[in-house]
């Protein structure tokens, strides 16, 4: 195989993936309306989207419902991980099944699924029936992210820290947290992004009291064209970059 | 008279400027079991893995009887190869694993069913054909490795130190059933390993490498007791090298040196000697005979390590003078003197016509070798 | 030993995850298949009698029709994704580490922009007088504008556009797992590149082929706002059909069964994965 070939095609396939993140970024400061000629620069799409005071409310919304599905998720999955992998107790397989089949299933079959529960519990669909929904589903992500970090840990360590007088919570607290940190960040980052990014999901469970970013976008997209999309979209992927450059900017850190 | 069966000529191999083989030849012969021997980094699994075809040289070329192979792509040279990790196809059985190679040549059904069954009886592994390579020990995986690339009846089988990740008893029982195989079925093996108990145990003749250079081409014997050069000297066994100091030539064929003091009578070596030039004094461990302080014979000095090893008595001593000298001797029950205590005063000497003159040359400690895995 | 200290913890954090997952896992599952064989209620959603009348509905021609286009398109997204995917895992394997972490790396950002944000620069660029068509007509490539738009392809190139890190992560995986001194014995024993391919690097990725085909197969039959966005009302998807039924039409049980049956879908092919596994000697999945 000649040496140029890979390399070739993995430019092109990154190339192809890119094309539509760049066009995007680019039309958004395009001053026509029509969006396909280029008209000059501008800020104006950005200023049509903050003008808009629902479609600002969505983003807030949207933000922190983000933030606090990632903080739940990164909370419980973290317990869940540590549950799993320093503890005997019946039905290990049962709850590492029932993970897998979150993690695997189509998140078409999960939104009806918590539907069907939400109504018959008789759950107002607002922000609560959102942040359950989107903690279930980021679940598995963080689960998997800490075990992965657990697995090539040093067994002896928190035995060393019992040796030496640790109460299990104390042990758990003082050695395998801040181990487990870099993994904690991974996987509330991966919680965070899929939780802004959901559509499926939130298309679902979600009601007119706690209005979220996809249901505006969606409801703009499927009329015509709105160049405020663009910008939006834009400022979610600048969003998502800041955050990714931040946490790495925390953990090199925090290695030293 | 053994024929040539593969030549290698002036193979140059380079690594990120870094010069691995430089113009190295080698002419192995039909039929016999030849070792590469030496320090990891030497370059001897890069030499295995030209002769296989899996790495093309920067320069030089192979031969086999007559052919250039130098170029010819793995698929097509007539030599196959047990791999270091046994290699071992894991979605395939032990039957299927040995028949690749037949499956590969278009060999009609039947037949690959009989060449495989033997094959796999000469290594007593028939009862083990369904199975899957996890299923098995790494010894038994060894051993299909070794099936599967002489079931091919190839001219010459390349092994890439096949034994180093068994346990020392299972190595020592590899070792003698590999030699008979290669005797029963007549074929060239060369071995590559870096343990040079094991070459000097198997092979016809040993090849030992540094840094990519042949340093010495002999019998196991032959690099044991005349080793060319320091290196050699000291990478195939334990030695103990003394300074020497030649006194006088004399007219029949021996040297007069002075070795601690003491005057003894050599045989002349093979390079030239001129009256006062230093000389390296070569003596194996069990070359050394450890005397009563009493003695009128030898060196003087004290016993700091003593290791009883069943067989033999190794010991280290360390001479007046600072000198460290390893000695290994059998254990003589009978012998109430023989069994001395740590600290004891004693005297070193050793039996003239033992040992191995070798010329000066700078001491560089053994372990010191490059750590690029070559 | 246990120490009055451990118990307390342990228990806590127990009750918490595994209430969670029953609650919100296991229930609404066990809701969905109820749903499925109960009747459809105007005002409760769902009421006795049990009925199969839901999966009856399955049948129809009408939806079996949309069931069978969906699982073409579906299908298709997963071969494209396949065909793709396949030898950028292999390429990307061969790059050094380093630069691998980064190029994995970027392989994820698109993901940082919202989905229905991307399938709407997708349609950007595919209309009719969107960037792609604008291209070629200025190339003097085609003369007419071509119909890009509201097509089964639209569809197609939308889902694999979402979907495609999605096959390539299980690639790589097994990819980097292949041991290169395999396929170096495969060539000292005879055979060529193809023959190698065949034999040995075919089945030892397979593996990872199906993980990649139960992680794009399944979600391209479930993305209904792919078709709402590029492909118009012809080319609809099973998700297209549950989220109409259950939040237009207020069939419940057809929903839930078209559901039942996606689900059915997924264990088969995770079965088939589990199988591919241990035929090369990797067991528990």
């Amino acid at each position: 195989m000649t040496r140029w070939l890979p390399r070739t095609y993995l430019t092109l396939v990154y190339l192809l993936l890119y094309a539509p993140i760049a066009v995007l970024v680019v039309f958004s400061f395009n001053d026509s309306r029509t969006g396909y000629e280029w008209g000059g620069l501008s800020w104006r799409w950005y200023e049509s989207l903050f003008n808009n005071r629902a479609m600002v409310e969505a983003m807030w919304n949207s933000l922190w419902l983000a933030l606090s599905a990632a903080t739940v998720s990164t909370l419980i999955g973290a317990l869940t991980a540590l549950a799993l992998h320093r503890y005997r107790f019946r039905g290990k397989k049962a709850l590492n099944g029932m993970l897998f089949v979150v993690m695997m299933s189509p998140e078409i079959v999960l939104a009806i699924s918590l539907l069907a529960l939400f109504l018959l519990v008789g759950l107002q669909l607002g922000y609560v029936s959102l942040l359950l929904a989107h903690v279930t589903f980021c679940l598995p992500f963080v689960v998997i992210t800490v075990m992965a970090r657990l697995s090539g840990f040093d067994e002896r360590l928190p035995e060393a820290a019992r040796d030496l007088g640790a109460s299990d919570f104390t042990m758990t607290r003082t050695v395998l947290i801040p181990v487990i940190m870099p993994a904690l960040l991974a996987g509330w980052l991966l919680g965070f992004t899929l939780s802004l990014d959901d559509v499926v999901v939130s298309t679902f469970v979600s009601g007119p009291s706690y209005e979220i970013l996809p249901l505006r976008i969606y409801s703009m997209v499927r009329v015509g064209l709105k160049p405020e999309v663009n910008a939006l979209g834009t400022l979610l992927l600048m969003f998502s970059m800041v955050m990714l450059i931040m946490s790495q900017w925390i953990l090199t850190r925090s290695k030293q | 008279m053994k024929q040539t069966l593969l030549s290698l000529s002036e193979l140059t191999k380079q690594f990120d400027s870094k010069t691995v083989l430089d113009s190295l030849s080698l002419d192995i012969l039909d039929g016999e079991f030849i070792t590469l021997l030496g320090p990891s980094g030497c370059g001897k699994t890069t030499l295995l893995r030209l002769m296989a075809g899996f790495e093309h040289p920067d320069g030089g070329t192979i031969t086999l009887s007559g052919q250039d192979l130098t170029h010819t792509p793995p698929e097509h040279r007539p030599l196959n190869t047990v791999f270091q990790n046994y290699a071992l196809f894991p979605h395939m059985s032990v039957f299927d694993n040995v028949a690749y190679g037949l499956k590969m040549e278009k060999c009609p059904k039947e037949e690959i069913r009989e060449r495989v069954q033997e094959a796999l009886a000469m290594v007593q592994l028939q009862d083990f054909a369904r199975r899957k390579p996890h299923q098995l020990s790494g010894g038994q995986q060894q051993r299909v490795a070794i099936a599967r690339a002489v079931v091919k009846r190839p001219r010459m089988l390349l092994l890439d130190e096949p034994l180093s990740a068994l346990d020392y008893k299972l190595r020592r029982t590899m070792q003698v059933e590999l030699k008979r195989l290669q005797r029963e079925l007549g074929i060239t093996f060369v071995f590559v390993t870096h343990d040079q108990e094991e070459a000097l145990s198997m092979s016809d003749r040993v090849a030992v490498l540094k840094d990519g250079e042949i340093q010495q081409l002999g019998t196991p014997r032959e690099v044991y007791e005349r080793p060319a050069n320091l290196f050699t000297a000291r990478f195939v066994g334990e030695t103990n090298l003394f300074p020497g100091l030649v006194e006088k030539t004399n007219g029949d064929d021996t040297v007069t040196v002075d070795v601690f003091g003491l005057k003894r009578t050599f045989a002349k070596p093979d390079f030239p000697l001129r009256d006062g030039q230093s000389l390296h004094v070569l003596l194996r461990p069990e070359d050394i005979r450890v005397l009563s302080p009493e003695a009128s014979d030898g060196v003087s000095g004290k016993v700091v390590e003593r290791n009883y090893k069943g067989s033999t008595l190794d010991s280290v001593i360390h001479l007046d003078d600072g000198t460290e000298v390893l000695a290994s001797e059998f254990f003589d029950e009978d012998d109430p003197a023989f069994d001395y205590r740590l600290g004891e005063p004693v005297r070193v000497s050793w039996v003239d016509g033992w040992e191995w003159l070798l010329p000066e040359e700078e001491i560089n400690p053994v372990g010191e070798e490059s750590s690029v895995d070559a | 030993m246990r120490s009055a200290m451990r118990q307390p913890f342990k228990t806590a954090v127990l009750v918490l995850v595994w209430g969670w997952l029953l609650f919100l896992v296991l229930t609404p599952n066990l809701l969905v298949v109820g749903a499925s064989v109960l009747t459809r209620d105007p005002g409760t959603f769902i009421s006795l009698p049990l009925t199969l009348d839901a999966y009856r509905q399955l049948l129809n021609p009408l939806y079996l029709d949309v069931f069978l286009h969906s699982l073409y398109m579906a299908a298709m997204t997963t071969l494209v994704c396949l065909l793709i995917g396949y030898p950028f895992a292999w390429a990307l394997s061969k790059v050094p580490r380093q630069r691998q972490v980064l190029l994995i790396f970027l392989l994820i950002v698109p993901f940082w922009t919202n989905s229905l944000v991307r399938t709407y620069a997708l349609k950007l660029m595919l209309a009719t007088n969107g960037l792609l068509n604008n291209a070629l007509l200025s190339l003097g490539l085609i003369d007419q504008p071509l119909q890009l738009l509201y097509t089964e392809g639209a569809v197609i190139i939308g889902l694999v556009y979402l979907l495609l890190p999605f096959m390539i992560l299980p690639l790589y995986s097994v990819f980097d797992d292949l041991r290169e001194d395999l396929l170096r014995a495969s060539h000292d024993l005879g055979a060529g590149h193809l023959a190698t391919f065949v034999h040995v690097i075919v089945p030892l990725t397979l593996p990872g082929v199906l993980a990649g085909v139960m992680l794009v197969l399944l979600p391209a039959m479930g993305l209904f706002f792919v078709p709402d966005i590029l492909g118009g009302s012809r080319n609809l998807l099973v998700g297209n059909v549950i989220k109409n039924q259950f939040l237009d039409a207020r069939n419940w049980p057809f929903g839930a069964a078209a559901s039942i049956v996606l689900t059915l879908t997924m264990a088969f092919l995770m079965f088939a994965h589990r199988l591919s596994k241990r035929r090369i000697g990797e067991e528990g999945a």
